[in-house]
């Protein structure tokens, strides 16, 4: 299903500066996205998967510097492209972004058909008439019916899901290799939702894009993913194939997360939650980071912070649980029955 | 369920604009809150679901219908007693922590704000040892009183925020959403948090939510609202067992399971309102089976019920 390495990161750190602190934003975040595939990145707010993203588009905030670490892509090291002229090259072009609001991303006071058409007119070198009629293909293919009619109109005579459409039209416009989605239907419907979702999947076969999908909705993950990376505290923590995580997950805190759905809850019963906060990323962190909150921490887990380990060729995890030396921890009953679980609830519907 | 409800809205209609821009963003919905049930309204954005909530706290004046609490009618022009009892006795939870406190007040004085307004309080030591109370019932320090909501997660703002309601003494808790902006492993704890005060305190909730995964776990009772009306009620596991309107259907089908087998193999169903010929009959409320209820016609609950 997927074919060769198209980006790697290798061991990123990020650091923001704030009002005189320094804040470690990645901790040494490793990815590899390949051909054809569709990664999620799953996390909570402040894992760092935005900030992970943004990287690999040169759009970090201008207090936010790549500090170690690299980023593979089609021989060029992008942790080290400074140059604005060097990054126009690579943004839009050959990755492009799809942002959470579709609302924020379209200029409100400019019609969407002019907004996408500049787009390709700049990336794509192609005079007014040409582009315009490339704009029409893209909303077309994006769902958007009566595309003549619609090219004129502005962002707010569309609905939330149209806007994402076309958010998505001028993303997917200059046929970009690596599409990166952040949360984006997380401001949408349910129905909605599901459509958008839909849409991205067939657009990724028609364009032979690459998608790098955030989300924090792990039914999302289920839906479009082919492989799956757990980031906490700024680092990945896991990655597998989607059946990987979902039915052999190895990390606490994939564990946890997974234990934490709603859909495990028992009525009458409290839901399983994860004690405390994420740790602050202004201070350093020692060991693993997940430890304070997980009951079945170790203790080398406050000590020494956890190498990866290969579960499978595509699986691996960082936990000192799968080193030979660690005792026999399982995950929770909930989360190995989750398929179970779902499968008895939908036959009851 | 054959006491007499708490909360009733009856007929209620809710206008925007007025003139040729008139809009109708609730039209003819009734429904009972009873005591100590979770009954939680679901819907999508501009299904008219919050505007429901704000017409029960009187944000929103109402067009139609009238709304009864304890038996006394709480929409329209009110006497200054009922005014109270409504701002006492049914408080509100927001969605988004972020937004809902006040930057430039400590703590002490977001929690408090609801006692200055009434004077529920004697002298100054029991306003500090009801806030304390308070806080200490959502699982924060007392000492936290001191602070700004700054210093505090998005998770310990949602916490304030239901202290801000819970100090008031409330009977009803209307929650717009109250965890749709906290991540997983918080959403949790906030969950479990106004399960254990429900206990507690024997607090009603009317919830507005639209993520159905969550609504199912709390939820004793589901409303579904389309465009302004309500499609569809029953106890929850009812309606995710057996829904019976087509969009109460489309949008249960549209909901992502966490579970990569099963996505695989979902078709989604789009809802498009039947276009109705003018000589079938008008849809009215139905109880299809007992505790039931959905919009439609007789013809179509029958064809319904046999799916």
């Amino acid at each position: 299903m997927s074919g060769a390495l198209l980006l790697s990161a290798e061991d990123l750190v990020v650091q923001f500066s704030l009002r005189g602190r320094k804040l470690t934003a990645l901790r040494g975040a490793s990815l590899e996205l390949f051909e054809g595939e569709t990664l999620a990145v799953v996390g909570e707010s402040g894992s760092g998967k935005s900030v992970l993203a943004k990287t690999f588009l040169g759009m970090l905030d201008k207090n936010g510097t790549i500090t170690a670490g690299s980023i593979q892509y089609r021989g060029k090291d992008l942790a080290r492209l400074s140059r604005e002229r060097d990054w126009l090259e690579i943004r839009g072009k050959k990755i492009a972004m799809i942002f959470q609001d579709p609302m924020t991303a379209l200029n409100p006071l400019k019609t969407i058909g002019e907004q996408i058409r500049e787009v390709i007119e700049l990336h794509r070198g192609m005079d007014r008439r040409q582009s315009k009629i490339e704009t029409l293909k893209t909303l077309e293919a994006v769902g958007i019916q009566d595309p003549e009619r619609r090219y004129r109109q502005y962002p707010h005579e569309f609905s939330g899901g149209m806007r994402q459409r076309v958010v998505i039209a001028s993303a997917v416009a200059c046929k970009p290799e690596i599409l990166i989605c952040d949360e984006p239907t997380t401001a949408l419907d349910v129905t909605v939702q599901a459509q958008i979702l839909d849409l991205i999947k067939a657009l990724k076969a028609e364009y032979a894009m690459s998608v790098l999908f955030i989300t924090h909705d792990l039914g999302v993950v289920a839906n479009v993913a082919d492989r799956v990376a757990v980031m906490y505290a700024g680092q990945v923590i896991e990655q597998g194939t989607v059946d990987e995580i979902f039915t052999d997950p190895r990390a606490p805190y994939t564990w946890a997360l997974l234990a934490s759905l709603p859909q495990l809850g028992v009525k009458g019963e409290d839901l399983f939650a994860i004690k405390g906060t994420p740790p602050s990323l202004f201070k350093e962190i020692k060991g693993d980071a997940f430890a304070p909150r997980n009951p079945l921490a170790l203790e080398v887990d406050f000590v020494a912070e956890p190498p990866i380990f290969d579960v499978s060729p595509t699986h691996w995890a960082k936990t000192w649980l799968l080193d030979p030396r660690a005792p026999a921890i399982r995950p929770p009953d909930s989360v190995l029955r989750l398929r179970e679980k779902l499968l008895a609830e939908r036959k009851l519907s | 369920m054959k006491q007499s409800p708490l909360l009733s809205v009856k007929n209620i209609s809710v206008d925007f604009g007025s003139g040729r821009k008139k809009f109708r963003a609730v039209s003819n919905v009734s429904f009972d809150v009873y005591e100590s049930e979770t009954l939680s309204l679901v819907g999508e954005s501009g299904s008219g679901k919050t505007t429901i909530g704000r017409a029960i706290m009187r944000v929103h004046p109402i067009s139609e219908g009238e709304i009864i609490y304890r038996g006394e009618r709480i929409s329209g022009d009110l006497t200054p007693k009922a005014e109270r009892l409504v701002h006492q006795k049914i408080q509100m939870i927001f969605q988004d922590p972020m937004a809902s406190l006040n930057e430039r007040a400590k703590i002490d004085y977001i929690v408090s704000e609801g006692l200055y307004s009434f004077h529920l309080f004697k002298d100054e030591a029991e306003r500090v040892a009801k806030v304390e109370q308070a806080l200490r019932d959502v699982g924060l320090l007392p000492e936290f009183a001191t602070r700004f909501p700054h210093e505090f997660s998005g998770g310990q703002r949602q916490r304030i925020g239901i202290a801000r309601a819970l100090v008031m003494e409330p009977e009803l808790l209307v929650a717009d959403e109250p965890i749709s902006a906290l991540d997983v492993s918080i959403r949790a704890q906030v969950i479990n948090l106004l399960n254990k005060l429900k206990r507690n305190k024997s607090l009603t909730y009317l919830f507005i939510a639209h993520d159905l995964s969550v609504v199912r776990f709390i939820s004793d009772r589901i409303a579904v609202i389309y465009r302004g009306r309500l499609v569809e009620l029953a106890q929850s596991e009812d309606l995710f067992r057996k829904p019976l309107h087509p969009y109460t259907r489309a949008l249960l089908t549209a909901v992502p399971t966490p579970d990569p087998e099963i996505e695989k193999k979902k078709k989604i169903i789009v809802y498009k309102p039947a276009a109705r010929s003018p000589d079938e009959p008008a849809p009215s409320w139905i109880e299809a089976e007992p505790g039931h209820f959905v919009l439609g016609t007789e013809k179509e609950v029958n064809s319904w019920l046999k799916l």
